[in-house]
């Protein structure tokens, strides 16, 4: 069980960033993974009263506060204008309303999770993560990076003009995905190009960018020549919801139906 | 630490360790209906209102509530026991354990959605299990309290 020996709701972004300096503070997000493990908390960073729970559009980006939840993703109707019903599509499946009414979006981004579809979404868009210490830095290079002891602010998501889709496939319809896929493409430097992001292999999600012009036309065939493609460049690993030879079908199999799906909406 | 939550419209006062769980400070406080079922979030037992939206009580800390308004089961007990008679109707609850927390999320549904369709009422609705039934009877139950709803509404 885990415990903590004092709670503060920080009054200053500036509070909670020195209280979190300790070894054995950490920051709250919706609570949801934390408190199912084991950690001795000394003292626990309460960011909820410090104006973090918004999504904020200008002319050029979406900008979604760390306390963000995954309920308010889910309706937020900037995204929905610029991506569809991907974004929707991508928490949906998260446990329950109640639930998404309490993870946040900073705590899922923050925890880099092997099982996340959020992460696996956001990775596949022009996204970057606003630190407190660290700066702006890209979502692909902090996946990466090792959990420090900065503070997350928002995810900032850079508007174009992109076609989004999100699939997952799930033993049980609330349950951990098996595989999460998200495919997204635009013209980028004068260039068609597409990213496809991966998660749930059972490793985190990761990004493949390619400078493709698949004609809007392309058969079957040649789609899923694509899928294949796609499919072979990640690493798979097996665990008890499935072996990594079903992941990498599964990733053949979601990303032809993602490519096929934008192409026949832009026929 | 002292803590000051509305709880069910009374402004309540409570002292309560920084790690106290808010479904365990409820049950403390005399609401009962509020359970626990599982040990992994998953269940929906524990659902309660918080600023009027539905929440998994095992899951907050009760020093986070401060200033909040939260409402369970007891703070809506006609509209609760109104539901009830077509659940009972349906024959849809077994053991009935689920039932509280189940009502708490239909409830809010009734509030957030405008004459949802099935698919709609059953995503709404995927985070409450029950072991005992199929949830048929449940599903029965809601369409014809929408009806009702509905007609009352004119
Ligand atoms: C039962 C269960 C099922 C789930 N199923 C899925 C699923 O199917 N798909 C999916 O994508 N996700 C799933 N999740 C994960 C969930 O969606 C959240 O990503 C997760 O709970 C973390 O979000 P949180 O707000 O609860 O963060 P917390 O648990 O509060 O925090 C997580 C970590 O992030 C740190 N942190 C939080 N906010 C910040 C911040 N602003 N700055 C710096 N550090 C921060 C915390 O200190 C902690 O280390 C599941 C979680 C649970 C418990
Ligand atoms: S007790 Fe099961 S979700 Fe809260
Ligand atoms: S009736 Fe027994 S758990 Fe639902």
């Amino acid at each position: 069980m885990f415990t903590i020996s004092n709670y503060v709701k920080a009054k200053t972004l500036e509070e909670a960033y020195e209280l979190n300096q300790a070894r054995s503070s950490r920051v709250m997000g919706g609570m949801m993974w934390m408190r199912l493990g084991n950690a001795r908390i000394k003292t626990l960073i309460d960011l909820s009263g410090l104006g973090l729970d918004r999504i904020e559009e200008t002319d050029n980006v979406i900008r979604i506060g760390a306390m963000c939840t995954l309920r308010q993703l889910e309706q937020c109707d900037a995204l929905k204008r610029l991506f569809g019903d991907g974004v929707a599509e991508s928490v949906r499946h998260i446990v329950g309303v109640q639930f998404r009414n309490q993870a946040t979006v900073g705590g899922s981004i923050y925890g880099r999770f092997g099982f996340s579809d959020v992460l696996t979404a956001f990775l596949a868009m022009d996204t970057f993560v606003e630190l407190y210490n660290g700066g702006t830095v890209r979502l692909s290079d902090f996946v990466n990076r090792k959990q420090d002891k900065d503070l997350l602010l928002s995810v900032i998501v850079r508007k174009g003009k992109r076609q989004f889709r999100y699939e997952s496939i799930r033993q049980t319809q609330t349950d951990f995905p098996v595989l999460a896929c998200a495919t997204v493409t635009g013209i980028v430097h004068g260039q068609e190009t597409w990213y496809f992001s991966i998660g749930a292999r059972p490793m985190k999600a990761a990004l493949l960018e390619k400078k493709w012009e698949i004609p809007r036309d392309a058969s079957e065939e040649m789609i899923r020549e694509y899928a294949q493609e796609v499919a072979a460049s990640f690493t798979y690993g097996t665990n008890m919801r499935g072996s990594a030879e079903y992941r990498q079908h599964l990733a053949e199999v979601l990303v032809r139906r993602e490519i096929s799906s934008i192409l026949a909406e832009e026929r | 630490m002292e803590v000051q939550f509305v709880l069910n419209k009374k402004q309540v006062k409570v002292d309560v360790g920084p790690d106290a769980v808010l479904l365990n400070v409820l049950r403390e406080l005399g609401c009962k209906s509020v359970k626990c079922g599982c040990e992994t979030t998953n269940c929906g037992l524990c659902t309660v209102w918080i600023d009027g939206k539905s929440r998994l009580s095992c899951s907050v800390l009760a020093v986070s509530v401060g200033g909040h308004e939260i409402t369970t089961l007891e703070g809506v007990e006609e509209e609760a026991a109104e539901f009830g008679r077509f659940l009972a109707e349906e024959g849809a609850e077994q053991c009935g354990f689920c039932s509280p927390g189940f009502i708490m999320n239909v409830l809010a549904m009734v509030r957030e959605l405008e004459d949802p369709g099935i698919e709609e009422i059953k995503e709404y609705l995927a985070g409450n299990l029950c072991r005992c039934t199929g949830y048929m009877g449940q599903m029965r139950a809601i369409e014809k309290y929408l009806a009702y709803r509905k007609e009352a509404r004119g």
